[in-house]
């Protein structure tokens, strides 16, 4: 028990401050446990102004932020991984006590601290603060929730609460917004009071669970804290949502939900876009000059990176959705429904949050497996993710269906042919992730004991704030991407299918140097019924899905031959059916993304699970496509 | 008072951790999240498939699979009604 006392003794030493001349403040640290609401709180202190990258060597993402929507735009605010205890036998503990202590390489030793905890539930939360106190920051305990706490009828008695741990205290609502001045005003003190204690702080590594429990208790004893009542909302919610029928029922509507408005509204929103920005690229092409830089701009760049950027509606809102479920509280509750079905498959109900992601990006999903505690089952995670259905792999089905399959309706016009298309599209990318769950589960990774855990938090309306910043952060990554990589690819595609340059004129395409190469791998996707330009769009979607269109648009458009017809009429010529299904086959469980398997690289911190990732769904998609053209060929 | 597997605890009972019979490590991982003796716990709903369950400590809620919730034993203190 003798651990649970150094925070308490250290505590006391705290209010006598040494002078050692005033030190300037510059990095202040976010620290509290996972659910505090410690995210809303960073994005009202930092607002637009946020940027995020990964901790050197570990998996730990790392926020940080200018405070400049509480006028300090001199100070830096580090948001910390969402924590319990400063024990660091987890990565996010560890990389926590490691930004604290100024040992993190490249991340400033914060001057002061910002503990937030919730207010609604003070005995675990305190078991953080004994911890964090005790590395001898400056710090302010900010009490979030203070709406919840009263509306519940919960007593807290702030000050007799700052004397016991000898820091300041305040109540707040990140959510609302108030109470929040103390911030900008303990900031200010820090600032003016010379620094208080510089001497070095043994940092207690070893807290007990225990020791840290029973001294929160007797904190909260002490102070008279009153919980308060069970949230009413989120228990009647829960009688409904958690139904044994009525909770399966709401849980397949809200997935299906999803994705319909996701299709239903996106489409055109993509239809729209595609038409500005033909329009606008032909306007801008009719200024030009009508010599190389007018292809080389509208064929080589511009029609590339438009066939992707069209995706942006869906994508936003694939997001926007998952965004909404995840910040009221339900993504939860849909995990908790899913473990069984996930069980069955030797996963937990944590991987329905990664693999609902993936169906708009295997990378952020793939992040979103750290939740799992679980190694085997994370891994087995990783591995299934790329094989959802991507909003990577959209542009490709939409375009194939579009061109092959004719647009009938069953039914009396409720179901049509091309959705039905689509729909086993999807089907067929998630049954070949149930497959690899299950041949991962019965091969011989050993098992690990971690159980699973999953905490329920309160259900809360999701803040406009939060949601249009998580819109925010997405849409800059894909046009980062689209202006980026997608946008070099294209341009060299188009570089390529033009070189050599004989007695000035451009090389025909199948005399071009990207001719060639087609040409040189055809006989190894012959089979598969794709010809060699087809080749070339697979050869260039290595870098990411998407490109095989914008590369197939300007294979198309540089060839004279199909240059006045639209994409879509080029394949058809140029097609079979047998090829056109084949080819998205292929994309159902082809891993084509460098990203992906960079962060899969990142997250396992080895090559050998990229590589196999790599191999299996190559060659799982090049068996699929071959056996899908032979059979096809057959009938048609 | 009655020692029962918090597994076989009724929805609506609660009780208060007498121990745990699991790995050290996950004794330990469980005890950051709350569950450590002395603390109370009350079993709140099951999952739709009767398997997680839910179950309220320190004011929070927490689903637990029935093969955890059987190494954890609980001495019940008050038999309620379902929720």
């Amino acid at each position: 028990m003798s651990s649970c006392h150094a925070p308490v003794v250290d505590l006391t030493h705290n209010d006598a401050p040494v002078q050692i001349g005033p030190k300037p403040l510059r990095t202040v640290a976010l620290v509290g446990p996972p659910n505090c609401g410690k995210s809303t709180l960073f994005n009202r202190m930092t607002g637009l102004r946020q940027k995020v990258a990964n901790y050197p060597g570990v998996t730990v993402e790392h926020h940080s932020g200018r405070m400049k929507a509480i006028g300090r735009n001199d100070l830096t605010l580090i948001d910390l991984p969402g924590i319990y205890s400063l024990a660091t036998y987890s990565e996010d503990a560890r990389v926590a006590v490691e930004v604290l202590t100024g040992k993190m390489a490249g991340v400033p030793k914060p001057d002061c601290v910002l503990l937030v905890l919730d207010a609604t539930h003070m005995n675990r939360q305190l078991m953080l603060a004994a911890p964090v106190f005790s590395i001898g920051l400056p710090t302010l305990v900010l009490l979030n929730m203070s709406d919840q706490l009263e509306t519940r009828g919960g007593k807290i008695d702030t000050l007799a609460l700052a004397h016991a741990l000898g820091h300041p205290v305040a109540l707040i609502s990140a959510a609302n917004g108030t109470g929040l001045d103390v911030i900008p005003e303990f900031l200010l003190r820090m600032g003016n009071r010379p620094d208080d204690g510089s001497r070095p702080v043994q940092l207690p590594v070893l807290q007990s669970a225990a020791s840290c429990r029973s001294w929160a208790t007797q904190v909260t004893a002490r102070t008279k804290y009153e919980a308060p009542q069970a949230a009413l909302w989120t228990r009647r919610l829960d009688s409904v949502l958690l139904h044994r029928i009525w909770g399966p029922l709401f849980f397949l509507a809200v997935v299906i939900g999803v994705f319909q408005v996701v299709f239903a509204a996106g489409q055109p929103l993509s239809d729209w876009l595609t038409e500005l920005m033909t329009r606008g690229g032909q306007h801008v092409a009719m200024l030009l000059p009508d010599n190389w830089l007018r292809p080389l701009l509208l064929d080589g760049l511009w029609s590339g990176v438009q066939s992707v950027l069209v995706f942006l509606p869906q994508i936003l809102l694939l997001f926007l959705f998952i965004g909404i479920l995840e910040d009221s509280g339900y993504l939860a509750r849909a995990a908790l429904i899913a473990d069984r079905v996930m069980r069955a498959i030797g996963l937990n109900g944590k991987a329905f949050i990664p693999l609902l992601s993936a169906y708009a990006c295997a990378v952020p999903a793939i992040m979103a497996t750290r939740t799992i505690e679980n190694k085997r089952e994370r891994i087995a995670t990783i591995m299934i993710a790329p094989f959802m259905t991507c909003s990577a792999r959209l542009p490709i089905y939409t375009l194939i269906i579009a061109a092959f399959i004719p647009n009938q309706k069953f039914l009396g016009g409720v179901i049509g042919l091309r959705a039905l298309v689509m729909l086993s599209l999807y089907a067929l990318g998630f049954s070949a992730a149930m497959l690899t769950a299950k041949l991962m589960n019965s091969s011989v990774m050993k098992a690990s004991t971690a159980p699973f855990v999953l905490e329920l938090p309160q259900y809360r309306w999701p803040t406009v704030q939060s949601l249009s910043l998580r819109l925010y952060d997405r849409g800059k990554l894909f046009l980062k991407k689209a202006g980026t990589i997608i946008l070099a690819c294209t341009f060299t595609v188009w570089v390529l299918s033009v070189l050599p340059i004989h007695a000035g004129q451009f090389s025909l395409l199948s005399s071009s140097v990207i001719g060639h190469l087609g040409h040189f791998i055809e006989p190894v996707i012959r089979p598969l019924g794709f010809n060699w330009k087809i080749g070339i769009g697979l050869l260039s979607s290595i870098v990411a899905r998407e490109v095989i269109v914008g590369t197939l648009g300007t294979l198309y458009g540089v060839d004279p031959a199909t240059h006045s017809v639209g994409l879509q009429a080029a394949l058809r010529g140029d097609m079979t059916i047998g090829g056109a299904i084949a080819l998205v086959v292929f994309f159902a469980f082809a891993m084509q993304c460098t990203s992906t398997l960079a962060v899969v690289r990142r997250e396992t911190n080895s090559w050998k699970l990229p590589a196999i990732q790599f191999l299996y769904m190559s060659g799982f998609a090049y068996i699929a496509a071959l056996v899908t053209n032979q059979v096809i060929s057959r009938f048609f | 008072m009655d020692v029962t597997a918090l597994s076989n605890a009724k929805v609506g009972s609660a009780g208060v951790v007498e121990r745990i019979d699991l790995p050290e490590d996950v004794c330990h991982y469980l005890a950051h999240l709350g569950f450590l003796p002395g603390t109370r716990i009350e079993v709140l709903r099951s999952a739709p498939a009767g398997d997680p369950r839910v179950y309220r400590l320190d004011g929070v809620e927490v689903g637990l699979r029935f093969e955890t919730a059987k190494h954890i034993y609980l001495q019940v203190a008050e038999v309620g009604d379902a929720v």
